[in-house]
């Protein structure tokens, strides 16, 4: 069935996007992330504008994970007051990151900015993770026992002053690093499209040194508020949220999500790492042949406004 | 709809021209295009009359058509990817102002065989309504063609831009039929339909008509929404969200 999409001014099939939310949900309830990162770039490839999927997935992510919240919220699993505190840095990130975005889309650079950050952003995390992941799977068929990294008790991070103390997390870690992150989480995820949790989970656990018990359910929190806050000002500032597209894709993707969370529960952790990696990798590593194999159409038609 | 009617009907008038040659008298199936969402493209028909009287001279080479409808008109800037530093990115590129968004060059004869080119671009007619890219700063080269090509080629894809040379039937030697096909992408807004007459290489008569492409319904609500109240729209989509997820979380809930 074709709809018209209002804002991406675009026919599609809706049973594709549908699709597309289920298969992206399904993903992102098994690794438990927000699949921002799978959903932008599969709404560019179907003919969306970066600016436009940007700026919707953000309200599809907030969608997505306003449910994985309220079942960690159920479960206690969130420390509510570093979650304030990621939020505090995260919100002063978005705005940055909506700012930049508004900056490069008059120059006229959004869309290899786009391309390039996706580039370095996932190839680089992507890496990591299937290394990290394929040493922890041969350690495991080595016999060794899977132990959770947690080197060194202290690292320069430590030293830093403001100490606060987190006492659902047990930790007792300064306010900078936490603000920190929150404004790196925030600006690269309204400026790519992405809720970040892939991102926001491993700097958690390696930097704060936050317990598998609330990591998730606070990056979760996290990711919801500043996609939330994303929408919010980029319908504000840019008017390229499509609400249509939005709905259809996040009824998707929630559904998707509960069946993917299911399956994952079977699955090893280490393997679920480098599947989860390879993902990432393979969709930075699509972006750079994108950027670096020469394209069949050269010339691409932009408009700048009525005449 | 009597106030469409009475358009219409107006614009057959003005349609009419001088007494002494041929007259041109036209009509549209519909002057006005819904879009839906599940708009999916449409088809309009333009009949047209050629009125002659006993003064008319006889015409040897027969009538010929143009029918040129161009969509209401936006600055295009065509951009061309060049490898630099070891990736494709977007280098030069050229602005067209004011430049139709939609261009459809129905005749019934290839164009090239009815007037002088010359003539048709003095008149602006069919592809000659695209103008030639804008002077900027940069020295202009030969390039502007390549520019100009690209658009039209990109837009034909797209079935935005249409040349068809068979576009226009004659029904009997002074009936015509002309189908206006607008694909799901037709930009909103007023769209002129210019019908000119030629014999033997020159103008004899022209008509007028416009049609209207207007987003209706939840499209058009969300369009202005967007525009309009762009923070009540994200604070509803927002909503709208939240609510996804909750219910989510209340349908599939497990304990």
């Amino acid at each position: 069935m074709q709809i018209y999409l209002p804002i991406a001014d675009l026919p599609v099939n809706m049973f594709l996007l549908l699709g597309m939310g289920l298969a992206v949900g399904f993903i992102s309830g098994m690794f438990g992330i927000g699949g921002g990162f799978l959903m932008t770039p599969l709404l560019i490839f179907i003919g969306v504008v970066p600016a436009v999927a940007v700026a919707t997935v953000s309200s599809h992510i907030a969608a997505s994970s306003a449910s994985s919240a309220i079942s960690y919220w159920r479960r206690n699993a969130i420390d509510i007051p570093l979650a304030m505190m990621l939020l505090a840095g995260g919100i002063v990130g978005t705005a940055g990151g909506v700012w930049l975005f508004t900056l490069l889309r008059s120059a006229d650079l959004l869309d290899l900015v786009i391309a390039l950050s996706y580039v370095v952003l996932l190839v680089a995390v992507g890496g990591m993770m299937v290394s990290e992941a394929l040493r922890a799977i041969i350690r495991a068929y080595q016999g060794y026992p899977v132990v959770l990294r947690r080197p060194g008790s202290h690292t320069w991070l430590h030293g830093l002053p403001f100490k606060v103390r987190f006492k659902r997390s047990k930790i007792y870690v300064s306010a900078m690093p936490v603000l920190g992150i929150g404004f790196i989480i925030g600006f690269i995820g309204s400026l790519m499209g992405i809720g970040g949790g892939f991102l926001l989970v491993p700097m958690l656990i390696y930097f704060l040194r936050v317990p598998t018990a609330t990591v998730i359910g606070t990056s979760t929190v996290l990711t919801l508020i500043t996609m939330a806050s994303a929408t919010v000002m980029h319908a504000a500032t840019n008017h390229l949220v499509d609400a249509l597209l939005a709905l259809i894709l996040m009824v998707g993707g929630v559904v998707g999500a509960q069946f993917g969370a299911r399956a994952g529960q079977r699955m090893k952790a280490e393997r679920l790492r480098l599947l989860l990696g390879l993902l990432v990798l393979g969709v930075g590593v699509r972006f750079a042949l994108d950027l670096t194999i020469q394209p069949s159409e050269l010339f691409s038609i932009r408009f700048t406004g009525g005449g | 709809m009597r106030n469409r009617t009475a358009l219409a009907f107006a614009l057959l008038l003005i349609a009419t021209a001088p007494a002494s040659a041929e007259r041109l008298i036209t009509s549209l199936s519909n002057h006005q295009v819904l879009v839906t969402s599940s708009f999916t493209g449409t088809e309009l028909v333009l009949f047209g009359s050629i009125e002659r009287d006993e003064k008319t001279v006889s015409r040897r080479g027969g009538y010929n058509i143009i029918v040129t409808v161009s969509g209401p008109r936006q600055t295009l800037v065509v951009r061309r990817k060049d490898h630099v530093l070891g990736i494709w990115t977007n280098a030069e590129s050229r602005s067209f102002l004011n430049t139709p968004t939609y261009l459809a060059v129905l005749s019934n004869r290839p164009v090239s065989e009815i007037a002088a080119p010359e003539l048709m671009r003095r008149q602006e007619i069919g592809t000659y309504l695209i103008p030639r890219p804008a002077l900027t700063a940069q020295i202009q080269s030969g390039e502007d063609d390549i520019f100009r090509d690209a658009l039209i080629r990109l837009r034909k894809q797209r079935k935005l831009y249409v040349e068809e040379p068979t576009g226009v039937t004659f029904l009997t030697p002074s009936l015509f039929r002309a189908t206006i096909r607008l694909p799901a992408e037709a930009p909103v807004g007023i769209y002129d339909v210019d019908v000119r007459l030629f014999a033997d290489g020159t103008e004899l008569a022209r008509a007028h008509s416009a049609l209207e492409v207007v987003k209706v319904g939840i499209e058009q609500f969300i369009v202005n929404a967007a525009a309009n109240h762009g923070i009540l729209y994200g604070l509803f989509t927002t909503l709208m969200a939240l609510a996804t997820g909750w219910f989510a979380s209340v349908v599939f809930r497990k304990d």
